[in-house]
């Protein structure tokens, strides 16, 4: 497999400097259709994104913001153009990237905490500390006392949450995640959203969400990637300047307002969104 | 700390009262269907001198299970021949079975050819091909083992395939970008997917077993409890020829609760989704 240079790198970043820096250069994806003609599911796109920094990526579906993530992580291979992470060639899975998808993928036949370790055990990490890391994210996100739990004994929230745990167990420097709230109620996304963000604090990895919500995507990010779709590509990139943690109170500050606001203006200008 | 924590399913230790109620609730639940069947027994049982039946035609219950206890030893022994052909034609299909369904989920050349011809040949009733086994394979247990083997080797080989191939692309991408192996993505990903699915295949085909084994052995055969079926009907010894009847579906429910049991086993987890 042609994959590995990466994945020592993205093994355990130093303390200082966490994180994996990512830069797609020209990256495009051609898809073959059963119909026959292709489709350009992403079209020459550029992006370079810093350690430890938290970029959200909206767009309209069909944009291929979830191929960009897939290409990221060297689950799918680009047509043309360059991938690097920590400045190395992406041309396999990166190894310790942890990823986090709408569904759950939760393994039915596994308990809470052996789900979380599932990383782990597949990728032979030491097992102690990782145990431990991985109470420990258990409780930060409410579900100490669930480690035994199936989860066909949870509910949809919760279930979400054990796939994030797992996902950040390994100490990943780079987190990969694909509408990871977009099957949850709002309500329950809304504290997923502050849930998220407080472990990204501490984590401090490099983290990109793909999601449907431009107040998600705002709230959460230090800069969010505005697509349009059919091409691909990217509509803008801005820059969200507002301290942390952003709770309640950050959804009125005027910054807030003024991004989402420019957000949504760009997809009225693309067609996809329309006053009337 | 969340909203949805307040689903946590119920309670473990439930009050003996309340076990209790549960299993009143039960009884008064199956009262009608017992009730019912009472009523039939009663009826059956009186169709001699209300309706004038006789005994060669419709024994009443008492006389089938006088016959049970007289002729038990008759019975055992017969059974047990039965059981031997039905334990080594399931064998063999689980044997035969799931490696093949692995097969064509595994290789294009078996999903291409084996597949196809496979879901034609089950066209073919085998029970129309025991005549000819037996010209084969003669009058002993190999004929009837192949028949309960061709019947019951369909719905297992199906399931198999139809669990493996359930594994959800993200739950690949999962395995992938922690570098599992082909293997561990078998062993720890798709496997334990597929077990439920496999099992049901099991429990269709334990009993199509049956139903292979006594029709080989009504065909040509020196014991068993199809053999002993026609023997009875020979002799217009009907009470013994609803005594096997009842010996085979005693059999019948036997092993299917012996497979039920293994799954109840070895899937713990899937029992959760059935309660709820």
């Amino acid at each position: 497999m042609g994959l590995d240079h990466s994945a020592a790198l993205l093994k355990t970043p130093a303390a200082d400097v966490r994180g994996a820096t990512i830069s797609l250069q020209n990256v495009s994806k051609r898809y073959a259709t059963l119909r026959g003609d292709p489709v350009l599911a992403l079209d020459k796109v550029s992006l370079d994104i810093g350690a430890g920094e938290f970029v959200s990526i909206v767009g309209p579906s069909g944009c291929g913001k979830s191929t960009l993530m897939t290409l990221i992580a060297g689950l799918v291979s680009k047509t043309s153009g360059r991938i690097l992470v920590d400045g190395l060639d992406v041309q396999g899975p990166i190894r310790g990237a942890g990823v986090v998808f709408q569904k759950d993928v939760l393994m039915e036949w596994r308990n809470v905490l052996r789900n979380v370790l599932l990383p782990v055990e597949v990728r032979g990490l030491e097992k102690a500390s990782h145990l431990a890391k991985a109470q420990d994210l258990l409780r930060s996100v409410g579900l100490s006392g669930f480690e035994e739990r199936y989860p066909a004994e949870l509910s949809g929230g919760m279930r979400q949450r054990v796939s994030i745990c797992r996902a950040l167990v390994q100490n990943p420097a780079l987190l990969l995640m694909d509408e990871p709230f977009g099957a949850l109620d709002a309500l329950t996304r809304e504290q997923m959203a502050t849930d998220l963000q407080k472990m990204w604090m501490r984590e401090r990895s490099t983290v990109v969400f793909i999601t449907h919500s431009i107040e998600e995507a705002v709230l959460l990010s230090d800069r969010v990637v505005v697509m349009s779709s059919r091409p691909g590509q990217i509509a803008d990139i801005l820059e969200i300047d507002m301290p942390r943690p952003r709770g309640a109170e950050a959804r009125k500050d005027p910054r807030f307002v003024a991004s989402v606001d420019a957000i949504r203006r760009h997809f009225m200008a693309l067609g996809i969104l329309s006053e009337s | 700390m969340s909203l949805d924590l307040a689903s946590e399913p119920a309670e473990e230790g439930a009050g003996l009262s309340t076990r209790w109620m549960r299993l009143r609730q039960g009884v008064g639940d199956n009262l009608p269907v017992w009730g019912f069947v009472t009523l039939l027994l009663l009826i059956w049982q009186s169709a001699d001198f209300v309706f004038g039946l006789p005994l060669y035609v419709l024994p009443p219950p008492t006389v089938i299970l006088a016959k049970l206890i007289s002729s038990w030893a008759l019975l055992l022994d017969n059974a047990m021949v039965t059981l031997v052909e039905v334990l080594f034609g399931f064998g063999a299909s689980v044997g035969i079975g799931i490696p093949l369904a692995i097969l064509i989920v595994y290789s294009r050349i078996f999903e291409r050819v084996a597949f196809p011809l496979m879901v034609s040949l089950q066209t073919i009733p085998k029970v129309a091909l025991t005549p000819l086994l037996v010209m084969w394979l003669g009058y002993g247990l190999m004929p009837k083992i192949t028949v309960a083997f061709l019947i019951s080797f369909f719905p297992i080989v199906i399931n198999s395939v139809i669990g493996l191939r359930s594994t959800e692309r993200e739950m690949i991408f999962l395995a992938r970008s922690l570098g599992a192996s082909e293997l561990t993505t078998f062993l720890k990903f798709r496997l334990p997917k597929a077990l439920p699915s496999i099992f049901g295949g099991l429990k269709i085909g334990i009993g199509q077993a049956i139903v292979g084994a006594t029709v080989g052995e009504f065909i040509a055969a020196e014991r068993g409890l199809g053999y002993l079926q026609l023997i009875s009907q020979v002799r217009l010894d009907t009470p013994l020829l609803f005594a096997a009847v009842v010996v085979l579906s005693g059999l019948g429910v036997i092993l299917f609760k012996v497979v039920a049991i293994v799954e109840k086993l070895a899937l713990p987890w899937a029992q959760l989704r059935l309660e709820d």
